[in-house]
């Protein structure tokens, strides 16, 4: 197997998703499927290939430091599930 | 005449010469849907009543003289750009509720043209998806065997021009989601150079290969929407500070002398390709040298890697755009967990999809310490290696040719618990995107059970006028376009 259930339930937890042990199975079968088929890639010579992250060429995208049209508070909690006097609302993070 | 079958082209002559106007054809739309959505379901959410005030406002600017290309024209936009006061689910349970609280940049610009937005098609969830089968809102069906997909992601758009629900619609193009359902659904679909139209609004899946592009019944209409949507944002860090022609400039018949078009030598090679496919694009290459344009062989070395490299490459980007769903800013959240590390799993696990999930978790794996760079790394090194591959077939021609996709559109459930073979259908329209090249879906013949098949044209970047250009004498010179599904 190429990812063990173990590496699933880690990854799972790196990611903020809860698994129960039938989905545990499922991905570690399916993305092991996966992750086989992109091992193909160990067949291509890299060496000194610089990584592409951008297919675009753009350099970094300045702009003056200006104020303009932005959405306000009102609008920007619209749609939080809870809020409170113009704020988010979380579960209590500190016990 | 029935309204809600014009082009963008048609509707647009009879608006100005006030034979119809904006309500009578918005009606005509909101009427067929009604008739089909049923059979079809390619729409999340109509949007009767903001439409029909649209009409009413496009058809007093035309009483004043005020007519755009756009102006008037009942249009569908895929649900992940966000709409004012109008849901915008992405096809996710996770944001089921959303109501953006700002249009994306390509919505206000088809509004400063008058344009009636009709409503919101369906899609796989957050766009990660071949089949529209990952929706976690509903099935779309495909207009010409409603026994089969519609394509994906922009399933719902590419269903709803098919079938006549609209005019014409915008999709979101990561790995091939507005050309493969174009030509699934035997309509044209066009996905432009990366940075050629503003993302802005674009809920985001992979940002170094999203794209918004038109979805529509001719190629005409495909330039007009370019007109209406192309060019530099500055609310976009991405999109590229370059001039705008006017994409309908190009579509004359005068042939395609002077062009040379390339046929990749691997794609010949290509596991799976069906013998239709095969045979229809066999007879448009031979159209379309014709009609003018010199054929040469090009070679692209890499075509073998391009799924694994996307395959990577975009989950990898997923990962980190969708940890932004965690149940505080807007969407789902699970209201039942009082630590906040359980709300965040149980709100995410409980509001995606499987294949959301399933994306997710490869990206993540691939981008965790230990795995970054035989993952991340490796696949962005072997993109450098696609990309330069296209450089220089590019250099000897103007444009690309190749099926879209490897078969006609497949029954529903067909693929579905097999994700690899699912990906496996990308494998022609993958590497526009890893390459940020334009890449166009016209259609060009059908198969022996009578689904389309479509003709992809790839070029240079932002060069779509070439695309457009033979697209263009391609439609004129067939008639595949003007085939519809009974429905």
């Amino acid at each position: 197997m190429k990812i063990t259930k173990n590496e699933v339930i880690h990854v799972a937890a790196l990611s903020r998703l809860d698994m129960n042990e039938e989905s545990i199975d499922k991905f570690a079968s399916q993305i092991g499927t996966i992750l086989e088929y992109v091992d193909t890639l160990k067949q291509v010579d890299t060496e000194g290939v610089k990584p592409t992250s951008h297919a675009i060429f753009l350099t970094n995208a300045f702009r003056e430091d200006e104020e303009k049209e932005h959405l306000d508070r009102e609008n920007a909690l619209a749609n939080a599930p809870e809020k409170e006097d113009g704020n988010f609302v979380v579960p209590k993070v500190i016990a | 005449m029935k309204l809600y079958e014009l082009t963008i082209e048609e509707a647009h002559k009879l608006l100005k010469e006030k034979e119809i106007s904006s309500q009578e054809l918005t009606q005509a739309v909101l009427d067929r849907i009604s008739a089909v959505e049923e059979k079809v379901g390619a729409y999340v959410t109509v949007a009767d009543e903001l439409a029909m005030d649209q009409a009413r406002l496009a058809d007093k600017a035309i009483s004043e003289g005020n007519i755009s290309p756009l102006t008037g024209i009942p249009l569908a936009i895929k649900d992940l750009m966000c709409t004012k006061g109008l849901r915008t689910t992405c096809a996710s349970e996770i944001l089921e509720n959303f109501v953006p609280p700002y249009d994306a940049t390509v919505i206000k610009k088809l509004k400063k043209l008058d344009a009636v937005i009709v409503g919101k098609t369906n899609m796989d969830e957050f766009a990660m998806g071949s089949s529209n089968e990952h929706s976690g809102m509903k099935i779309t069906h495909n207009p010409w065997d409603l026994t089969c997909i519609p394509g994906g992601s922009s399933g719902g758009s590419a269903a709803a021009v098919a079938a006549d629900m609209c005019i014409s619609s915008l999709g979101s193009d990561t790995g091939g989601s507005i050309r493969q359902p174009a030509s699934h659904c035997g309509v044209v679909g066009l996905k432009p150079t990366y940075g050629r139209v503003s993302r802005f609004g674009l809920v985001a899946f992979a940002s170094s290969l999203d794209q918004i592009g038109p979805v529509t019944k001719s190629v005409t209409d495909a330039a007009v929407m370019m007109n209406a949507i192309a060019g530099y944002d500055a609310a976009d860090s991405t999109s590229v500070p370059k001039e705008t022609p006017d994409y309908t400039s190009v579509l004359n018949k005068d042939g395609l002398n002077g062009l040379t078009v390339g046929i990749p030598r691997e794609y010949s090679e290509v596991e799976g390709l069906d013998p239709d496919v095969s045979a229809a694009v066999k007879d448009a290459i031979k159209k379309i040298q014709e009609m003018g344009a010199e054929c040469i062989e090009v070679s692209l070395p890499h075509s073998k890697y391009v799924v694994a490299v996307y395959y990577v490459i975009a989950p990898s980007e997923a990962s980190s755009n969708l940890a932004r769903y965690d149940g505080v800013k807007y969407g789902f959240r699970d209201k039942d967990k009082s630590e906040l590390t359980d709300m965040y799993r149980s709100t995410r696990s409980g509001g995606f999809g499987p294949e959301v999930q399933r994306r997710i978790i490869i990206g993540t794996y691939c981008l965790s310490a230990g795995y970054y760079d035989a993952y991340y790394g490796k696949a962005s090194q072997v993109r450098t290696l696609i990309m330069e591959d296209f450089n220089k077939a590019f250099e000897k021609c103007d444009a690309i040719l190749s099926p879209t996709a490897p078969t006609p559109a497949f029954p529903i459930g067909e693929k579905v618990d097999d994700p690899l073979t699912m990906y496996l259908s990308d494998i022609f329209t993958l590497s526009a995107n890893l390459a940020g090249i334009p890449g166009i879906s016209v259609p060009c013949g059908f198969s022996a059970h009578g689904l389309p098949i479509g003709l992809q044209i790839t070029g240079k970047h932002f060069n779509e006028e070439a695309l457009l250009r033979i697209a263009y004498n391609f439609e004129q010179a067939t008639d595949f376009h003007k085939k519809k599904p009974s429905l």
